[in-house]
């Protein structure tokens, strides 16, 4: 056969086979949309797009509705809302007097104990934690908000920390002015058998910051769900979270587990009953037990023995350091001791309670730490857990350790939050983004005061895809007046000056000799600010001045040896850290056993964990922390020493970041001046110096409730440092030439 | 399809048949293609035009056609609605069950106009454009279902969106009605304008016993956290005019207001600051000469001089919303889409989704007391919050405003997200606007930690049949006192590991794991033996780290666990006059890659390689046998946006590139090929991840004129 009209016939065909599959192909969808028309026809029918012509929800001409200009005034109305929505309809608006807290600021004033009450440990820190707090006042006409000294943690009546009469004593308080602008702190309401969350006394218009709170009693954006504490949750400072690394995979020997008490009589057990369905006794282990109280023999059902043999096989500690999830099942109230403890263990909780206002969760999205389940799904509860990816259990066990250190580890921490979240709400306008509040470091370390725009602090920037603003100020400390030329601050403001990255410099003139006329001043490329230190004291010279621009600050001892290679390299590196601090010298803190106290080094030591701050670069927010949120105790005994506010520096930058600071090289001569053979003799040649810095360190940690400090073993260098390779090459010669 | 399949399957036999069978085949085949042409285009436009008519009857179909309903006066209303419904009390979650896509179902109830008994409607408007919108737009999303059984939500199809064009009674006897109503479980009503003179309550008055209320202008007292959802007041103007999107940035005026129906205090209280601010405020009011109607809500006016509504709206950075007779306002939207920073004035409203949108991001809150502060406050603002807050603004509405379609999906989502917590949108899925979502990064190791010295590194040596060289490197390796276990890869299929007997003795422990396939990707496969969270990655021939180079390596990853930490650095560079990406393996003095033949990252990154590589470029690497490590950086880079950490100065190394350097012989080929996956890599992952840095890492006393035995790490940088 002819080759060629084979060859057609085969084309041909082939052409109508495509033409017929492409057909079909373009058919298939239609065939399948019109089976689901004729599914729909059976039962109804999906919403047809109706052609008439439908009118408008809302006429042009009625946009906004004019009778309302007629009628009552907003001012009106505004006060018809506050005598109308008290007690349980309480809210801000309606309960709360805002106009102290414009006047004074956000102040706290806790009430004078009063003699012959007797008042728990708990309550007993909650109070000191806020009159250690800087929202503290003595002085009740400065404040916005008042707390009892009456103990209302445990109203639960068969408590021996019963308070009794609370109602009279309350109602007698000279300022209690029904409640408003209080705060009245409980942890647990009710009593056997309904456990109601009924106090026992008028709260009045005052608001609640309860645990285990309903959302039916819940009051939106007025009470404060706070989490269920024990008699031994640490002050200040707290655990530390268990997680030490994030395996991978991230599953643990058991999926998820329990153990705890169920309940014979009275409310609270429904759910704790059934968990016996779920639990299989390889990596679903969820254990109940019958005993406790005296007469839970008179009780007992039919489960109870062979469910008691199976509690008592397993360790809690165990399970709970070794599990995925574990379960937090409501109790006789709808919190319980289980949250807190699968927190910190790093332990996913899975929330089992319906109806429960989680902690704090006015500012804290519990999705990215927790898994909120439904108590009526219980059964569901192991295929849904299953069903979460790793990569979601490895984010969601690492935000646990977040929330745990930032928001929970201490009762400090806890009354802290409940504060501050009251006081984004007198703020309104300048309070912190979710983000703030739910991402490291948290809120209690992101000061809205210093600016309502994240890409101000130093912790969002790879969050908001941003990056630091590419200049630095310089901040020289000037102590000595100006006699000579030859002055190691006029070289040093030189040498800073000749920088590109250096956008301005501020020397702050904190010495006892008037200001130098400004032509004694070099003439250099970037302004130079001469301003008068506050008090000549030394924390001024970590105040956020307005004059500081940029994000990033080189701070500065007027008699720091620097060359403008080291000082752009080291704003190189800083850039890659912005929320840490950069410097050159270092120091290092150690355990000393003997003395049982916190030892300070200045010898050359193979690791460091503080970075002077007589020559170190870092993020201005960490002068509005300084200055804004350390107590004025520790700053003033900085003031007085007239030392160790670089160590308290270090102390505040670490305990925000939970990492230690960078040292970058340096030449060597530096060094030497730092040894304390300069014209600065007079500081660092002083034979208390060194004590004192010793004395500091321990009285920081303690008020840090820790050491917040952390070792590093590496010093960052320029690539090519010291390499085997022509100087001509090194972009930062300068640095190994000496 | 059927026919075209058939066809298909014998082709290939007809073939072979043609070249001896006589001339009649080739009509047989012809005929019976045609015939099966003819068949399938009967088969595909028969039913075709069956469909499209019923589409088209459908499309056509009128409300009128819709059945009339008659309500007895009898007919029984729905309690009041209670205030303490919650998710857990009055939905019933058991319609929703387990769902392995996470998805509510939702059925929308067939129209039925209802009337009273003298046949008067229960609606002035009926259902109106919108709310044919928004149920269309369920009703071809993902969440809908036909099959009523199978429902979670249940959506009645009257439209109470305005409450002002309803008879409260009736509808609320109309709801109960409906076949599945059951006391309101599980159903969704949409409201916008809630109540109505005098009293403006804000939430709708229909009686509505357990339903679920979608509506706009909540006030913190009738809204039930949880459980009911706040959504805007959409603006019609939305779908009738477009605004382009503008640049973020300082605009002509500074407020502007553009409230028609202002209350005369506040009015006031504008004009006073307009007169302490003058030009930086825009006041502007109805104009009095135009009528009524869709041109009046087009035009605003200030003496006399006329403006352009919403355009003008684009030219302020923030724009008044105050409240009216209702807590929510049309304008609001308008506001948003103007990318112009609402100042909302309206107390005790609960903002639209403010449940899972962040307005602290796109809007200043002021108390309507502070009306007079406004100036202050916003003033106090600074320009790269108002900038992100402007871009913010345009985003809301971009995602949840400027259609019905919108406003409804988003409804569904946020019920969604309650019934499935543990697949629920995330904060930046719902908050990020697009260029944020691509220019920001969420490592996935986000929690500042250090680990612990004592778990140690696994040490990962991949392997073909170079076994001498390979034994010593283990030799050398064992020596480092972290290391925990070596893993040997042996990607040579046709010959064996040795045997056991020839391995040297090492204190830990040593498995061999043997590949399938001779594939370099074998090297970053996260291996269940791998137990530890560091792994050092290391070739079979780098025997000149030192154990103090390789101990210091491992402290340095513990400090920076989510980054690469390696030994030799590579840098990336712009080539100008080749408009594209270059590879630079020079003394540099920048690196932004650390070459994986010997570098400790995190194993989670091994997974990550394994799965979650973008694009082809995993089997590209394994085509190509080169440019794993490129690969890898590229990978850590992007998701981490963070530099990689060069250890320890420069030394010796043996690859391809290293002698080149050392001007044995300049592999060229190698050089341009690592440029090209560069430039490859680059555009697979659409941008470039890598980020360039000036430092690499020493012990602290480096080279310091220190006693050497005193250093933690003495033998370092020796040649």
């Amino acid at each position: 056969m002819q080759a060629k009209k084979r060859y057609l016939i085969v084309l041909s065909a082939g052409a109508c086979l495509a033409l017929l599959f492409c057909l079909g192909g373009v058919r298939l969808p239609a065939a399948g949309r019109r089976s689901r028309h004729d599914r729909s026809r059976r039962s109804d029918q999906p919403w047809p797009h109706y052609s008439d012509p439908l009118h408008r929800f809302q006429p042009w001409d009625r946009e906004d509705t004019e009778e309302f200009n007629l009628h009552t005034s907003p001012r009106q109305k505004k006060e018809a809302n506050t005598s109308a929505y008290r007690g349980r309809r309480c809210r801000m608006d309606s309960c709360f007097d805002f106009s102290a807290c414009h006047r004074n600021g956000f102040k706290v004033y806790v009430y004078p104990p009063q003699k012959g009450e007797k008042i728990s440990e708990s309550y007993q820190n909650i109070l000191s934690s806020i009159e250690g707090s800087r929202f503290y006042t003595a002085d009740p006409g400065q404040a916005c908000l008042f707390v009892l000294s009456l103990d209302t943690l445990d109203r639960d009546q068969l408590s021996p920390q019963y308070v009794h009469n609370l109602k009279t004593k309350v109602q007698n308080l000279p300022l209690w002015n029904d409640g408003r602008n209080h705060l009245i702190f409980n942890l647990y309401s009710g009593t056997w058998p309904d456990y109601t969350e009924d106090l026992g006394f008028d709260i009045g218009q005052a608001m609640l910051a309860k645990a285990s709170i309903s959302t039916d009693n819940f009051r939106p954006n007025f009470d404060v769900s706070i989490p269920l504490f024990s008699k031994e949750h640490l002050r200040t400072g707290g655990e530390r979270g268990f997680l030490k690394y994030n395996s991978i995979p991230p599953f643990r020997k058991y999926m998820l587990v329990f153990k705890g008490k169920r309940y014979l009589t009275g409310i609270g057990s429904d759910t704790r009953n059934a968990l016996y369905h779920v639990h299989n006794a390889e990596d679903v282990v969820l254990l109940t037990t019958c005993k406790h109280g005296k007469d839970w023999q008179k009780h007992k059902d039919a489960r109870c023995d062979k469910d008691n043999a199976e509690y008592d096989k397993y360790d809690y500690k165990e399970m709970l350091h070794n599990s995925t999830f574990c379960l937090v099942p409501r109790g006789r109230r709808l919190g319980s001791f289980r949250f807190l403890e699968a927190l910190q263990a790093a332990c996913v909780p899975v929330v089992l309670s319906n109806g429960w206002e989680l902690p704090f969760s006015e500012i804290i999205d519990w999705n990215r730490a927790t898994v909120i389940g439904d108590e009526r799904l219980l059964l569901q509860i192991p295929t849904t857990v299953r069903s979460i990816h790793p990569d979601k259990i490895l984010s969601l066990r690492q935000q646990t350790q977040f929330l745990w250190e930032a928001y929970f580890s201490s009762v400090e921490k806890i009354v802290l939050t409940t504060l501050e979240i009251i006081q984004d709400r007198v703020l309104e306008h300048g309070s912190r983004s979710s983000l703030m509040w739910n991402s490291h470091p948290g809120g209690l370390f992101a000061l809205p005061q210093y600016s309502a725009y994240q890409g101000d602090f130093p912790f969002y920037y790879a969050t908001l895809g941003i990056k630091p603003y590419p200049k630095f100020t310089a901040v020289i400390h000037a102590v000595s007046p100006l006699v000579s030329q030859s002055q190691p601050i006029l070289k040093l403001l030189v040498a800073v000056a000749r920088s590109q990255y250096c956008a301005q410099i501020l020397v702050l003139w904190n010495c006892d000799k008037p200001l130098p006329a400004k032509q004694r001043w070099p003439a250099t490329s970037v302004p130079v600010i001469v301003i008068e230190g506050e008090n000549k004291v030394m924390s001024s010279r970590f105040v956020p001045y307005e004059t500081i621009v940029t994000d990033a600050v080189l701070s500065l001892d007027e008699d720091t040896v620097l060359s403008t290679t080291e000082v752009d390299f080291a704003f190189t590196v800083w850039q890659s850290f912005p929320e840490r601090i950069v410097g050159y010298p270092a120091r290092s803190h150690f355990w000393d056993s003997n003395k049982e106290r916190w030892g300070y080094t200045s010898k050359w030591t193979n690791d460091y964990s503080m970075v002077l701050t007589g020559a170190a670069f870092f993020h201005r927010y960490y002068h509005h922390l300084y200055t804004n949120y350390l107590p004025a105790t520790l700053k003033s005994m900085v003031d007085q020493l007239a030392n160790c506010e670089d160590i308290l520096m270090n102390f505040l930058v670490s305990a925000v970041t939970k990492l230690p600071p960078i040292k970058v090289t340096q030449k060597k001569q530096y060094k030497e001046t730092m040894m304390g053979q300069s014209s600065r003799a007079s500081r660092w040649a002083d034979p208390d110096h060194f004590a004192q810095r010793q004395t500091c360190m321990n009285k920081f940690a303690s008020w840090f409730g820790g050491m917040p400090l952390i070792h590093s073993q590496m010093r960052l260098d320029p690539v090519l440092f010291k390499d085997q390779v022509s100087i001509l090459r090194k972009k930062y010669r300068d640095i190994e030439r000496l | 399809m059927y026919a075209s399949g058939k066809y298909n399957s014998r082709g290939p036999a007809l073939i072979p048949r043609m070249k001896i069978k006589h001339r009649i085949y080739y009509i047989t085949l012809f005929s019976v293609v045609l015939l099966g042409l003819v068949a399938t285009g009967m088969f595909q436009f028969w039913p075709h035009s069956i469909e499209s008519t019923a589409d088209w009857t459908l499309d056509k179909r009128s409300i009128h056609d819709a059945p009339l309903i008659r309500l007895p006066v009898s007919s029984p209303i729905p309690e009041r609605g209670d205030l303490s419904c919650r998710m857990h009390t009055c939905f019933d979650v058991y319609r929703c069950g387990y769902n392995p896509k996470n998805r509510i179902k939702v059925y929308i109830y067939p129209l039925q106009r209802f009337a009273d008994e003298l046949g008067v409607p229960i609606s002035s408007t009926g259902l109106s454009r919108e709310y044919n919108d928004l149920l269309s737009a369920i009703s071809d999303s993902d969440f809908y279902t036909d099959d009523v059984t199978r429902a979670c939500l249940f959506i009645p199809s009257i439209d109470v969106l305005n409450q002002n064009s309803l008879r409260i009674r009736e509808t609320a006897q109309a709801l109960a009605m409906l076949p599945r109503w059951d006391k309101g479980m599980n159903h969704l009503l949409f409201n916008m304008l809630p109540g109505g003179p005098p009293d403006y309550n804000t939430a709708l008055d229909v009686p509505r016993d357990r339903a679920l209320l979608a509506g706009g202008g909540f006030s913190t007292w009738t809204y039930r956290q949880g459980y009911d959802i706040s959504i805007p007041v959409y603006s019609p103007l939305s779908a009738d005019v477009e605004l382009p999107e503008r640049q973020p940035g300082p605009r002509r005026y500074f407020i502007l207001s553009s409230q028609t129906a202002i209350h005369r205090e506040y009015r006031a209280e504008l004009e006073r600051l307009k007169e302490e601010n003058g030009e930086a405020l825009l006041l502007l009011d109805k104009c009095s000469n135009l009528s009524q109607g869709a041109a009046s809500a087009r035009k605003r006016c200030y003496k006399g001089q006329v403006y352009d509504y919403p355009q003008i709206l684009q030219e302020s950075s923030f724009c008044v919303v105050l409240r009216g007779a209702r807590l929510g306002q049309a304008t609001l939207s308008d506001v948003l889409q103007a990318g112009c920073v609402p100042v909302i004035l309206a107390d005790s409203y609960i903002l639209p989704f403010s449940e899972v949108l962040d307005w602290k991001r796109a809007s200043v809150v002021i108390p309507e007391e502070k009306l007079s502060e406004m100036y202050t406050i916003l003033k106090s603002i600074p320009h790269r919050q108002v900038e992100e807050m402007q871009r913010q603004a345009r985003w809301f509405w971009d995602a949840y405003f400027s259609s019905m379609k919108a406003v409804g999906l988003t409804t569904l989502q946020i019920i969604n997200d309650r019934i499935y917590p543990y697949a629920a949108r995330t904060y930046e899925q719902w908050n990020n606007p697009p260029v944020v979502k691509w220019s920001s990064v969420n490592s996935p190791l986000f929690l500042p930690l250090i680990p612990p010295r004592a778990p140690g590194f696994t040490a990962v040596v991949l392997t073909y049949d170079r076994v001498e060289s390979l034994f010593r490197v283990i030799t050398e390796i064992s020596k480092v006192p972290s290391l925990a276990k070596l893993l040997v890869v042996w990607n040579n299929q046709n010959k064996s590991p040795p045997e056991e007997s020839l391995w040297p003795k090492v204190s830990v422990p040593l498995k061999v794991v043997r590949t399938k396939e001779n594939k370099l990707s074998n090297r970053f496969f996260p291996y269940d033996e791998i137990e530890t969270e560091a792994v050092l990655a290391i070739d079979d021939d780098i025997i000149m780290l030192t154990s103090d180079e390789l101990q210091f390596g491992y402290e340095v990853w513990r400090e920076f666990p989510d980054r690469l930490v390696g030994y030799p650095g590579r840098l990336h560079l712009w080539d100008h006059e080749m408009g594209k990406w270059k590879y630079e393996s020079e003394w540099t003095n920048e690196v932004s890659m650390v070459l994986t033949g010997a570098a400790f990252y995190h194993k989670y990154f091994n997974y990550l390689y394994t799965y979650k590589m973008p694009g082809d470029i995993k089997n590209w690497v394994d085509t190509h046998m080169n440019c794993e490590d490129i690969a890898m950086n590229f990978l850590v880079a992007n998701i981490t946006g963070k530099a990689p950490i060069k250890v320890t100065p420069r030394k010796k190394f043996k690859c391809p590139e290293c002698t080149a350097i050392d001007g044995l012989s300049l592999d060229q080929t190698h050089m341009v090929e690592r440029s090209e996956c560069i430039n490859k890599f680059a555009s697979v992952f659409g941008t470039m991840p890598l980020k360039v840095v000036e430092h690499r890492a020493d012990p602290v006393l480096y080279k310091d004129d220190f006693p050497e035995k005193l250093k933690s790490f003495p033998n370092i940088g020796s040649l």
